[in-house]
């Protein structure tokens, strides 16, 4: 696999920013239940900062579940439970302390289908601004465009700003909520499949955004697509059946898994 | 090319004889375009002496004297919008918060759905019972609170005394009760049809509930409970018995919402009983201008309701 040495060469030259922190964010004993049914096993994970590190996994093997325990989104849904702890630099996500609100805005999500609000592009970038209490013009102005243009999607829609977002092309409204998840400057930003409902080179396009926002932000991404793991991950971790199988240097899981069933996996033996 | 041929064939089968189902579908087109056509050219046939007699002068007079052959419908036309928008003003508020309340889990499944389908048997109830309902339980309760206003408020013109029991406030309160079910029901639809996404996305962002209702769920929901309230003026406005037996059917104009008034429809069923000659006419030209003010209610809801839909188009 010739594309992924060109990738991990790419990505393992040393860079200008700060060591990485190893436990950025981390499952400890995770369990997760909906109701009677078990969704994760013991899942243990420690999740480097301003990396990406990729999820891969047949369906209902449980990433997306973890990945939306990661914001505590999973709460929305009645009847859930879990047990161990999720820590984000150290300090848990279940502690008393933490509102579950400001957590979310620490923890930027990018979903599988684009869901832009039905408010103007701008409005739409300032929404968690404005839900902080933000409302100073040239503040707004500002976290719109840094967020735009981090979404490389400022020179596409800055002389429409004020349009309904709706009237987006797909691959522009995911950009968009890419910009709108990083206008409230997250710690983390966790992607739920971003590309899945994109054309080629709308996917493209998010690709080569997810390599450029990481050397700000820690970036979880959950793929059905092996292809695009190798592309733009640095770690790869792979789950069968709510258990966390491998977890490692993504290079090293697509030339040389440790376990027989990533092999079976990534090989297409099954899933 | 043994294939296409006998598939051709096959449509040939189907083209043949004359088709039976499309006729059928012409046919209940057709009657239900002739008889709307027939009823309008009818009342405009009955109208046509009292259109021709008072031409404009019937929308603005305010004379209804079957005596001296004189009719003017201005105060009904008032009272008809007036005691519409004044219901809609009570029944809105009412309707959509009970419509957020079942559509967001504020409470457990089985309580919502037993709320819901309490509030839906509202309009199960015939329109006469309400009118019933409210000369024994409305009328007492409302003329108490509006003689307080009348207290408080009887220097605002719309306030002033002196308050009757038979009002358009009184009308107004049956009417918002009536229209309540119209309002909610298609009002929590709306809401419950948001995209489990767009909720997702503005919790996601780190809103607490009232601010994913309020800057999220409620706007995209808009078309809907737009559409939810135009329907509910539209039976408003078309709502006959219950009106009839509470408003007082003057024909008094007055600034006052606890004065009597009266309506389109409720001047047309109280007369026709006992009408002759020029106040049929009459009564036909009335009928002809509630047909077109309803008319007119739809078609402003239709048009907003496609702006709006097409404002959120991309959502769904």
């Amino acid at each position: 696999m010739p594309i992924v040495d060109q990738q991990m060469t790419k990505q393992t030259s040393p860079n200008s920013n700060p060591p990485v922190r190893k436990d950025f964010l981390a499952a400890k004993d995770f369990n997760f239940f909906y109701g009677k049914k078990q969704a994760l096993y013991d899942i243990n994970i420690e999740i480097p900062e301003r990396q990406v590190t990729a999820f891969i996994g047949p369906s209902g093997c449980g990433k997306s579940t973890l990945l939306r325990n990661f914001n505590r989104m999973n709460e929305l849904i009645e009847g859930v439970r879990h047990e161990g702890d999720i820590r984000l630099l150290g300090k848990s996500i279940y502690d008393k302390s933490v509102e579950v609100i400001s957590l979310r805005r620490s923890i930027g999500m990018v979903f599988q289908k684009s869901n832009p609000f039905p408010k103007s592009i701008y409005e739409n970038v300032v929404y968690g601004l404005r839900i902080s209490g933000q409302s100073k013009k040239s503040t707004l102005d500002e976290a719109v465009e840094r967020s735009l243009r981090g979404a490389a999607l400022w020179e596409e829609v800055k002389d429409r700003l004020h349009e309904s977002a709706l009237g987006l092309s797909g691959g522009q409204m995911q950009r968009l909520c890419i910009a709108r998840a990083i206008a409230n400057r997250p710690k983390v930003l966790l992607m739920d499949e971003p590309c899945s409902a994109l054309d080629p080179i709308a996917t493209v396009k998010v690709e080569e955004l997810i390599r450029e926002l990481k050397k700000e932000f820690t970036i979880v991404i959950v793929t059905h697509n092996m292809q695009q793991a190798t592309r733009c991950s640095d770690e790869t971790a792979f789950f069968y059946l709510g258990k966390l199988i491998e977890f490692d240097r993504t290079q090293k899981i697509f030339s040389n898994p440790s376990e027989k069933q990533t092999e079976d996996y990534i090989t297409g033996r099954f899933g | 090319m043994s294939a296409p041929t006998s598939q051709s064939n096959s449509l040939a089968h189907y083209k043949s004889g004359p088709d039976f189902f499309r006729l059928l579908c012409w046919l209940a087109s057709a009657v239900t375009v002739l008889t709307l056509g027939w009823i309008i050219f009818k009342i405009v046939e009955s109208a046509w002496p009292a259109i021709h007699k008072f031409g404009w002068d019937f929308l603005t007079s305010s004379a209804w004297l079957p005596n001296r052959e004189r009719f003017g419908v201005f105060p009904f036309i008032v009272g008809t919008v007036v005691s519409s928008f004044v219901a809609i003003l009570m029944a809105f508020p009412l309707g959509l918060a009970i419509a957020i309340f079942l559509s967001e889990n504020f409470l457990p499944a089985p309580v919502r759905q037993v709320i819901r389908f309490v509030v839906e048997m509202l309009a199960a109830i015939p329109s006469v019972v309400y009118g019933l309902w409210g000369i024994f339980v409305v009328i007492p309760l409302s003329k108490s609170f509006a003689d307080w206003m009348v207290s408080v408020f009887g220097g605002v013109p719309i306030f002033a005394g002196p308050a009757y029991g038979n009002s358009l406030f009184t009308a107004s309160i049956v009417l918002a009760i009536m229209i309540l079910p119209t309002i909610t029901a298609i009002s929590r639809n709306s809401l419950s049809s948001v995209p489990k996404t767009l909720r997702e996305g503005a919790y996601a962002l780190g809103s607490t509930r009232w601010e994913a209702i309020l800057g999220v769920i409620l706007p995209s929901a808009a078309p809907g409970i737009v559409a939810a309230t135009i329907l509910a003026l539209g039976r408003a406005m078309g709502e006959t018995m219950a009106v009839a037996m509470l408003i007082g059917n003057s024909s008094r104009l007055s600034w006052s919402i606890f004065s009597p008034a009266g309506t389109l429809a409720g001047l047309l069923a109280n007369q026709f009983g006992e009408a002759q000659e020029l106040q049929v006419n009459s009564l036909m030209y009335a009928a002809l201008i509630l047909i077109i003010i309803t008319l007119f209610v739809n078609m402003i809801g239709e048009a907003v309701l496609r702006y709006t839909q097409h404002q959120t188009a991309g959502i769904r």
